[in-house]
């Protein structure tokens, strides 16, 4: 087994793939923390957690649950405006819950406006400009999560989780595979029942 | 993964079925036919489900090629045309994988070489294309024959590249090589390479599995790039480069990008391990002497290991199925015991040698050949000759010049 451990960053000028590390992914019914494999219950728990002591927990839909292209799109899209919601109400004063969208994946020349979107070739300028800490992609084709994790990794302290209706990231702090409407809801019961047990960090991104 | 469940047990237009590729492979019967390895290469296809084949004659691949087109006129292959050069033919199957099509082509030699831009294209922009390379000579002056050098371009290009040793190989392979390529964490071409004439134009008993069963179809959806989009990359991304644009934006983006190939060949690890049951075989690992070779070369090299032992001699042999994803721990392991490593070859630069000494430790124990190149054969006796050689013993000289 690897000794590397996928840590928020800034981590390195170019930090490696994580498979590249010899971090695997989870097989199914398993998640991964921090390149370990564990199990999806604890899984939920720490993303859960770490919404919870963000400063400003954002969620990054992805064209794959945006546009309402198919039937199960826009129930993953309506079950992640459910999660948006839930972390509102569980946040407390002082934490800042933020929706933005990577409605698709073109370079923004000549800038990015990274108060309305977020790009996977400079996913840093997002999350910087909105002090964004914690993060989850959901909806992101896995290429282009990928590239976006590395490059928050390699850049910013921001914790990184992918809910991946494939195999998962391992370039990511967290990440769930499989990820269905079901498991999307989970994770929002998840931060319901940890409500008020979790103290915000003060810590900025 | 449901949408490509429900399909298992429906019928295709041709009456085959849709099978559990792990039930279709490790558990149907099995029939031995006697074929050339380019009619093994159409037997796999038929089962394939496979969308879109492209062709363009060079030996020795020009059989198996023309053998598809007899599929595609018995409608087992979605789509089936010439290309206009080895070049075309691989920019055709990149638009045909855009566009969400199971493709496979077959090249060889200076084909290989004409078409290779198009390789880390192809891995760059995830592609699950599968091409046959049946490796012949490639340099001036210019040769027909086996010769595995053009193994060697490929290797960096971000494809898988695996090394067949026989037709049985090569059947299996094609058909489980989809189950690897096509899983989104992969999503990468593959080269399923082959010593030519050796595999492709001998005749072997194969084991097939059954003509009414096929591959369940591949599923775009699940691919980690969008399908053709010229709004999104990868498309995009060749319209509007990121070469083109001088910033750290750019750079880092396309460094990001490089790695993410790198990453997917490393997770194809594991899918290659559980469909080819380890990326090496390995036999007689307690032996002081090993022999490491991949395609054809292992066969010979387990010849010599039966000559050696009329001698007693006692010595191993690893084979190497999976040159990218490199089996890099296993070959350490295999050898961590050998005093000396012989790595016999079908090429004049021995690259597998290079590779081995890479990779494990003293790697001094590593005796790059014998080598053969340019079509010739690889007699065991010259491994045997080898391999006594090196250990001081008395050998003779097969060249006839006396000893």
């Amino acid at each position: 087994m690897s000794d590397y451990r996928v840590l928020p960053g800034p981590e390195h000028f170019l930090p490696p793939a994580a498979a590249s590390m010899g971090i695997r992914l989870p097989n199914p019914g398993e998640a991964h923390i921090n390149g370990v494999i564990v199990s999806e219950e604890a899984a939920y728990e720490e993303a859960a957690r770490q919404f919870l002591m963000a400063k400003v927990p954002t969620i990054f839909p992805g064209p794959l649950v945006l546009w309402a292209w198919n039937e199960k799109a826009a129930k993953k899209a309506t079950a992640i405006r459910h999660l948006f919601n839930t972390l509102k109400e569980c946040v407390q004063p002082g934490q800042k819950p933020m929706l933005i969208p990577m409605p698709d994946y073109r370079p923004k020349y000549p800038k990015i406006n990274p108060e309305i979107e977020i790009n996977p070739n400079h996913p840093n300028l997002t999350i910087w400009h909105n002090k964004i800490d914690c993060c989850v992609f959901i909806g992101v084709h896995c290429h282009q999560a990928n590239l976006s994790l590395k490059i928050i990794r390699g850049g910013t302290s921001c914790y990184t989780i992918a809910m991946c209706a494939q195999a998962g990231h391992e370039d990511a702090m967290l990440s769930i595979r499989d990820t269905s409407v079901e498991k999307i809801m989970r994770l929002a019961d998840t931060i319901k029942r940890l409500k008020g047990t979790v103290q915000p960090r003060q810590a900025s991104a | 993964m449901a949408e490509i469940k429900s399909v298992i047990g429906t019928q295709n237009k041709k009456g085959q079925t849709y099978t559990d590729t792990w039930k279709m492979m490790n558990e149907a019967p099995r029939t031995p036919s006697f074929f050339t390895g380019s009619e093994v290469i159409k037997e796999a296809l038929r089962r394939a489900s496979c969308d879109v084949m492209i062709a363009y004659p060079i030996t020795p691949q020009s059989e198996a090629a023309a053998l598809i087109g007899e599929l595609f006129a018995e409608g087992y292959i979605g789509d089936y045309f010439r290309g206009e050069s080895e070049f075309a033919v691989m920019s055709q199957c990149a638009g045909s994988a855009f566009g969400g099509a199971r493709v496979f082509t077959t090249t060889a030699g200076p084909g290989t070489m004409r078409a290779m831009e198009n390789f880390p294209m192809w891995a760059g922009a995830r592609l699950p294309i599968q091409m046959i390379v049946t490796c012949r000579g490639i340099n001036s002056p210019l040769s027909i024959q086996p010769d595995t050098l053009e193994i060697a371009y490929l290797l960096n290009t971000g494809m898988l590249v695996w090394h067949a040793e026989t037709a049985q190989d090569f059947f299996d392979w094609i058909l489980k090589g989809y189950m690897v390529s096509e899983e989104p964490d992969v999503h990468l071409p593959l080269a399923l390479c082959c010593d030519g004439f050796f595999v492709t134009h001998t005749k072997d008993v194969v084991n097939l599995t059954p003509a009414d069963m096929c591959l369940p179809p591949y599923d775009p959806y699940r691919s980690p790039v969008p399908c053709m989009d010229m709004e999104c990359p990868p498309v995009r991304m060749m319209r509007d480069p990121f070469v083109m644009k001088s910033n750290y934006i750019s750079y880092a983006t396309h460094a990001s990008w490089q790695q993410e190939i790198w990453a997917a060949v490393e997770r194809s690890r594991k899918h290659s391990i559980h469909w080819l049951n380890g990326l090496i075989d390995t036999e007689n690992m307690d032996a002081d002497i090993v022999i490491v070779a991949s395609g054809t070369a292992v066969s010979q090299g387990r010849e010599a290991i039966r000559l050696l032992e009329d001698e007693g001699v006692r010595c191993g042999l690893v084979k190497v199925k999976t040159l990218r994803p490199w089996p890099e721990e296993e070959i350490r392991e295999a050898t961590k015991n050998a005093k000396h490593i012989f790595v016999p070859e079908f090429n004049v630069t021995g690259w597998l040698a290079k590779e081995i000494r890479a990779t494990v430790p003293n790697h001094q124990r590593v005796h790059a050949g014998p080598h053969v190149c340019g079509g010739m054969t690889m007699p065991p006796e010259i491994i045997v000759s080898e391999i006594k050689t090196a250990l001081g013993m008395k050998t003779f000289s097969l060249a006839g010049r006396g000893s």
